[in-house]
């Protein structure tokens, strides 16, 4: 069996990230767009009821944003452990 | 110029443009047939995936959906985006890195077993088969109404264009058309978006435009809550689903749309696992454009609509309600005698569309009888409710530009737009279907002595097999379209998702364990949409629902069965071998990911 130490450390780093971006992930489109979409339509932003706002654009947005972040981030941790593809 | 000759010549244009494509990247060798060689820049993979990804589905009909539907339509919204999350994060860099062809090579290999290949083979054909039937349609209905030939010659042309570029082509091939493509689809999908934001509420960006204010400087929001409230119909900000409905509904159209075939296999044709990261996030990028525009273009349409027609005589109506009236896509029938419309909740007519009726002259001819104030006289009202209007979805996207009085060249752009996005779907699809015949079943199972050439050659075959069979279901649509794409999703959610997931983040998940998860969850998905969409085990309606669960949220349901059969299954059996357990060790690394290759 081959030693595999450090990809397990790289693994772990990896996970903590996944769970971190998943999170934000299930807030903004379950939690802000549908679970708590009613209590946020309370709040405005500009014409947009939030939750609504959440809902429509605001949860996809954030999604965009989600796998840019994880494309930086992941690029960083390749680095750290040696495993940049040349 | 004439519209009719406008949309020949634009349209005329795009296919000349994807031909030319095709024929400048013709594929030689199986691995430019599967995967474009593997050598595709994420950028141009991002556009090219989000072009796959957009449909005619969602060109034409999704802002219209979500314009009857109001807040209900968020599901579409977050559903078809939010699966690209889970994609690029827990799919795509892992699957480049395995680095093979097909979603059937990762399960037959992960779980060393060529069981486990064929039930994936089985759904990716049935997932491909019930998506294609559903572009053709898509392609031969722009054409009828654009182009004025009847929707068989539309299919039929449609599936010449298609043959040529995904037979000649493959991947490669369609990869290039379809980065063409997603421009003119999101061309076509902007400026109409741009000029009626404009126009409405003082900004060009519908982004924004939709949470702004209108003329009379109340927001536009607002004021259609109240518009829908008055007719009543619910606050369209509100909608009127159960939070459960929604909330399963948009997991089983995340979780499928990150477990379906031609999605994922368009990661297999970046050159390394960043690439594969980065191009989910250009692909998810290019496709929030139209996601995050549609719900404004919603808005707009449905404000614009009934302030136009509620309570005017048909006199008074545009000229566009005649023009699409004769495309039995609009109607109206007075159902309280008053000569006013009246737009209300319910049907407006029973059955699918409306009858009109007609009469035969002096001359042989049939021709439309017109009511006293020029409208066609509907033959099939339904009278069980006071909704006066018909208004099919589709109109919202397809009208948008007379409705906004909008130059003549941009409707014949919404044509071309909406057949690049039907094309660029079947063809993609299309290719997981050659793929899933040539590649999958004979070369892996039934013939693995075949020679590159043979394999080649088969793969195009085989996808001239599936345009003929895509485009008899086209012309002979089976009338439960929308319900089996219910069942897509649902089965890409029930069995890819948690089989491909447990493989990556799971290394002792074994063979027995991921066939019986998949299995299970796929026959608890088909038995419920089955009963519930198809009638069958006994039917029932809306109050026979599991937890109130609608038959197009259980794909999250089966995906929670397969997870937990999967789990306990495998406490049971047998370890997985030691060389798999090393697979799945190398390919969560990035490094040494190679080229995809045939094994």
């Amino acid at each position: 069996m081959k030693d595999h130490t450090q990809a397990h450390k790289y693994w772990r780093e990896n996970l903590k990230l996944l769970t971190i971006l998943l999170s934000i992930w299930f807030l903004v489109s379950y939690g802000a767009g549908i679970l708590f979409v009613d209590f946020l339509n309370q709040f405005h932003l500009g014409g947009f009821p939030l939750g609504f706002w959440f809902a429509q654009q605001g949860s996809i947005i954030t999604f965009v944003i989600l796998i840019f972040v994880y494309v930086r981030k992941m690029n960083k941790l390749d680095a750290k452990y040696g495993y940049t593809e040349k | 110029m004439d519209i009719q000759i406008m949309t020949y010549v634009i349209v005329g244009i795009t296919f000349a443009l994807y031909i030319g494509i095709a024929i400048w990247s013709r594929a030689g060798s199986t691995k430019e047939f599967y995967v474009a060689g593997g050598g595709v820049s994420p950028l141009a993979n991002g556009l090219a995936t989000a072009a796959d990804w957009m449909s005619a589905a969602s060109f034409i009909s999704m802002a219209g959906l979500i314009s009857t539907q109001g807040y209900d339509g968020s599901v579409y919204l977050m559903g078809w985006t939010g699966g690209y999350v889970l994609l690029a994060l827990l799919l795509a860099p892992y699957l480049r890195k395995f680095g093979m062809f097909t979603v059937p090579d990762f399960i037959g290999d992960r779980y060393y077993s060529n069981s486990a290949r064929t039930v994936a083979i089985i759904c990716a054909l049935f997932v491909s088969f019930t998506y294609v039937a559903g572009q053709m349609r898509g392609v031969g209905v722009v054409f009828s109404r654009f182009l004025e030939v009847d929707v068989t010659t539309g299919v039929i042309i449609g599936m010449v264009i298609v043959l040529i570029y995904a037979v000649l082509g493959g991947m490669k091939g369609i990869t290039y058309t379809q980065v063409a493509q997603y421009c003119v689809l999101i061309f076509a999908f902007m400026v109409p978006a741009f000029f009626i934001s404009m126009m409405l509420t003082d900004n060009f960006i519908p982004q924004i435009g939709m949470g702004g204010k209108l003329a009379d400087n109340t927001y536009l929001l607002e004021k259609l809550d109240q518009l829908n409230t008055e007719l009543g119909f619910a606050a369209y900000t509100d909608g009127s689903k159960s939070t459960v409905d929604v909330f399963f509904i948009t997991a089983a159209l995340m979780l499928g749309t990150a477990g379906l075939p031609h999605v994922i296999v368009r990661f297999f044709t970046v050159p390394k696992v960043r690439d594969a990261r980065k191009s989910a996030g250009y692909a998810l990028l290019f496709i929030a454009i139209l996601y995050t525009t549609a719900p404004a273009i919603s808005v707009f349409a449905r404000t614009n609509l009934i302030q136009t027609v509620e309570g005017k005589s048909y006199s008074e109506l545009p000229e566009w309600v005649g023009n699409w009236e004769q495309t039995h896509l609009l109607a109206w029938t007075d159902k309280n005698g008053d000569g006013k419309v009246q737009y209300r909740p319910g049907a407006a007519v029973s059955g699918k569309s409306p009858e009109f009726a007609t009469e035969v002259n002096a001359a042989g001819e049939t021709v439309t009888v017109f009511g006293e104030q020029g409208n066609r006289i509907v033959t099939n009202p339904d009278k069980s409710n006071e909704n006066e209007l018909f208004v099919d979805r589709d109109i919202i996207v397809l009208a948008n530009p007379e409705i906004a009085n909008l130059p003549v060249w941009v409707i014949a752009l919404v044509a071309a737009g909406g057949l690049a996005a039907a094309l660029s779907t079947a063809a993609g699809l299309l290719l997981v279907i050659s793929t899933s015949i040539s590649h999958d079943l004979l070369k892996k199972q039934l013939m693995p002595d075949i020679s590159e050439r043979g394999e080649l050659l088969s793969a195009r075959f085989s996808a001239f097999i599936a345009v003929t069979v895509a485009g008899y279901f086209g012309i002979n649509p089976p009338d439960y379209v929308a319900a089996v794409v219910a069942l897509a999703f649902g089965l890409a959610a029930a069995s890819f998702f948690p089989a491909i997931i447990l493989g990556i983040f799971m290394k002792k998940m074994n063979k027995e364990g991921a066939i019986a998860g998949m299995v299970s969850g796929l026959g608890i998905t088909i038995f419920y949409i089955l009963k519930f969409k198809f009638n069958l085990f006994g039917g029932g309606g809306a109050g026979g629902y599991w937890f109130g669960i609608s038959p197009e949220g259980f794909g999250t349901v089966g995906m929670l069965v397969n997870l937990g059969v999967s789990l306990l299954v495998m406490r049971f059996t047998p370890e997985t071998p030691e060389d798999v357990q090393e697979l799945v060790e190398d390919i969560r690394i990035p490094s040494g990911a190679g080229e995809a290759h045939a094994h």
